[in-house]
């Protein structure tokens, strides 16, 4: 019963922490290069609604997983070509950009409500998924959850040991100085923002075809907010955003967890949790926090004629 | 003599447009007489196979009972000022007849219905009526004990989960009922409930209901807006479901459904439409039961053997009949305190007033 209780546990803080991880992971990369995204959430449902659309259309997961990357990419070059070329407010564009999400994502998947999905299913990993224990706790998943460690180490390796990811780094802090050492700060965020946008997608598409199997209007509420907290979590680090999206996924879950137990707390008390949590963190974390932020989040990078 | 040829032409094109505009007007006059519109005014998707489907449904159903109903519909109206606006949009267009279908829709259909006496307005499971604005639900718990007794005879494991919306009274109330009916036929029952603190989030009441799978219960029961997700993680796993709602819930569980409560509003709409046109509609609250025939329990699944059938099928006569009471006492809460003395009732018409879990349910009630 015990081992019964700890998978449980653990499972539900790996699925409800996986989009969050594909959601961090897609706020983090935007953010390394300067760029604060409000506008997540928006990306998200994008992701969501054209990922079960898709695969109802298909009716398969894969074309449907595609096109929630590519709609989330897509969705992401509206915002970087307002806050990027035109250089609006990012913080106003990114509101924007959520609102004019929920909108389109509601219209979009309008005709779809209700339809029937096979969605992600559980991959089997020859020997590893056949363990007693260890198989059922950390094999027995769909590709998403699978890939979600293995793509937040491929976000590290970008960021920090690629020329590129020193100039998205370098944009971040300093735009203008990447701009006098050869770079091209608007072609970097771009290209940022557009990664952002694929990983955005993802992680809509993990909760419409891996979690829910069906598609509803602002389904992710506010997983998309609860992202951009995470990033200051995981202090800007991809490796650290593992840390944080199983812990705020456990915290999740764990409520949900403590009432099918039955523990005697309040629902309400326990639906506050991971919230709780995250306000708890930003201020034991707001001390260190200036070391690691980006030196020009959120700045417009005006040129430099 | 210019002059007098446009004064004549200009008199012509005058006699034109109002034999014309007689034209169109007269017979369309005669044709208000019976043609009537309804607006319905929805708080979310009709495609939800849930809450919303249920109502839109039932005002297909209308349409085909009544050729002569024209039917407004508007999805997905936040509740507050933008539901008053949308109404008087309707009654802008013609509607006489305006079904405000969510229970947040109270408020603003009372002041709509303040400004436009001469049209009617039926609200589902609200309080407040007004001499054109009447309002009508069914009580709900004697079908969850029927639904009770179902999954207490269909189990293996004697453990069953109700993933709920919020700890509100009426929603104590069903599933106490749904415990109480379980215990009535298998006495080892005990159903875990889980509170969302919302109507709406696909992707936690997924693994909510994961969670009570987990806790080893194999039957999964729902009280939110649309039970698709919690429905198909139930069937996924093997487990039994049980539906809320709308009545084609079963296509998402084909091989674990146990049966579900279904709201078929059709035929009381047909009523409240022929009632509307000719003129006796009146100001009421209607409340529904087993014998209504908008509140139906939906087919039974491949699961469900015939004796719990036919169990199900007699304790609804007993129902219908009031020779049976849903919380006849003796009844415990669920931390030992006695709610209900030995012979005696907790009226239905008091659930408003429920804040415990019956002993044998899994839970916080507050």
């Amino acid at each position: 019963m015990n081992e019964m209780l700890f998978i449980s546990m653990l499972s539900g803080a790996i699925l409800s922490g996986t989009p969050l991880l594909y959601a961090t992971l897609s706020e983090l990369i935007g953010e390394r290069a300067g760029i604060i995204n409000l506008g997540l959430e928006g990306v998200m449902l994008i992701g969501a609604v054209v990922g079960f659309v898709t695969t109802v259309q298909f009716g398969n997961p894969v074309p449907g997983l595609i096109a929630a990357a590519l709609a989330g990419a897509l969705f992401n070059m509206i915002f970087a070509f307002i806050v990027i070329s035109r250089r609006a407010n990012q913080l106003a564009s990114g509101l924007a950009l959520m609102f004019c999400g929920v909108g389109l994502s509601a219209l979009i998947g309008a005709p779809f409500i209700g339809r029937r999905i096979e969605g992600l299913s559980q991959v089997r990993i020859p020997l590893a998924s056949d363990l007693p224990f260890w198989g059922r706790a950390f094999f027995q998943y769909d590709i998403l959850v699978l890939l979600a460690i293995p793509t937040a180490v491929a976000v590290w390796w970008l960021l920090f040991k690629t020329r590129w990811g020193l100039s998205v780094r370098a944009v971040g802090e300093n735009p203008t100085a990447a701009y006098a050492a050869g770079r091209n700060p608007h072609l970097v965020q771009y290209q940022a923002l557009l990664i952002s946008g694929f990983l955005g997608g993802v992680a809509g598409a993990h909760l419409s075809l891996a979690l829910a199997h069906t598609w509803a209007e602002w389904m992710t509420a506010g997983r998309g907010f609860f992202s951009v907290a995470l990033v200051i979590f995981a202090k800007w680090h991809p490796l650290r955003a593992i840390a944080g999206a199983l812990l705020f996924g456990g915290a999740i879950s764990l409520q949900l967890q403590m009432q099918a137990r039955g523990v005697p707390v309040s629902s309400f008390l326990l639906d506050m949790l991971p919230y709780g949590l995250s306000l708890a963190v930003l201020i034991l974390w707001s001390r260190a926090r200036r070391s690691a932020v980006p030196g020009s989040l959120g700045r417009v990078f005006q040129g430099t004629e | 003599m210019k002059n007098t040829a446009r004064l004549i032409l200009r008199e012509l094109a005058i006699l034109a447009s109002a034999l014309l505009a007689l034209g169109t007007v007269v017979p369309s006059a005669a044709q208000a007489q019976e043609k009537l519109k309804v607006g319905i005014v929805h708080i979310g998707s009709i495609h939800d196979a849930g809450y919303n489907q249920a109502h839109a449904e039932g005002v297909q159903i209308m349409k085909k009972n009544l050729p002569n109903v024209e039917v407004i519909q508007v999805e997905n109206v936040p509740e507050g000022a933008d539901a008053e606006r949308v109404m008087e949009n309707m009654i802008k267009q013609g509607a006489k007849l305006i079904i405000p279908a969510s229970f947040g829709f109270m408020d603003p259909a009372l002041r709509v219905a303040k400004k436009y006496p001469e049209v009617k307005f039926v609200h589902p499971g609200g309080y407040k009526l007004a001499p054109n604005m009447g309002t009508y639900w069914a009580s709900t718990p004697e079908a969850f004990y029927l639904m009770g007794i179902a999954a207490g005879k269909t189990t293996k494991t004697n453990k069953a989960g109700y993933v709920v919306a919020l700890p509100i009274s009426f929603f104590l109330a069903n599933v106490n009922a749904f415990q109480l009916g379980a215990r009535s036929v298998n006495p080892r029952f005990e159903t875990r409930v889980v509170f969302m603190g919302t109507f709406l989030d696909a992707p936690k009441e997924a693994i909510a209901a994961n969670a009570i799978l987990d806790m080893g219960a194999d039957v999964l029961g729902v009280i939110v807006d649309s039970p698709i997700a919690v429905v198909q993680a139930a069937e996924k796993r093997g487990a039994y479901s049980i539906g809320y709602h709308y009545l084609g819930v079963q296509k998402f569980a084909p091989k674990g459904w146990i049966s579900g409560i279904a709201f078929t509003w059709g035929e009381l709409y047909t009523r409240f439409a022929k009632q509307v046109m000719d003129g006796t509609w009146k100001s009421e609250a209607l409340f529904g039961n087993l014998s209504s025939d908008y509140l139906t329990i939906s087919p039974f699944g491949p699961a469900v053997s015939a004796d719990a059938v036919r169990m199900v099928n007699d304790t609804k006569r007993e129902f219908i009949a009031a020779r049976k009471h849903v919380f006849a006492g003796p009844l415990k809460d669920n931390k030992g305190a006695e709610r209900v003395k030995a012979g005696e009732v907790f009226p239905l018409q008091g659930i408003g007033k429920m804040d415990w879990l019956v002993e044998g349910v899994i839970g916080q009630p507050k």
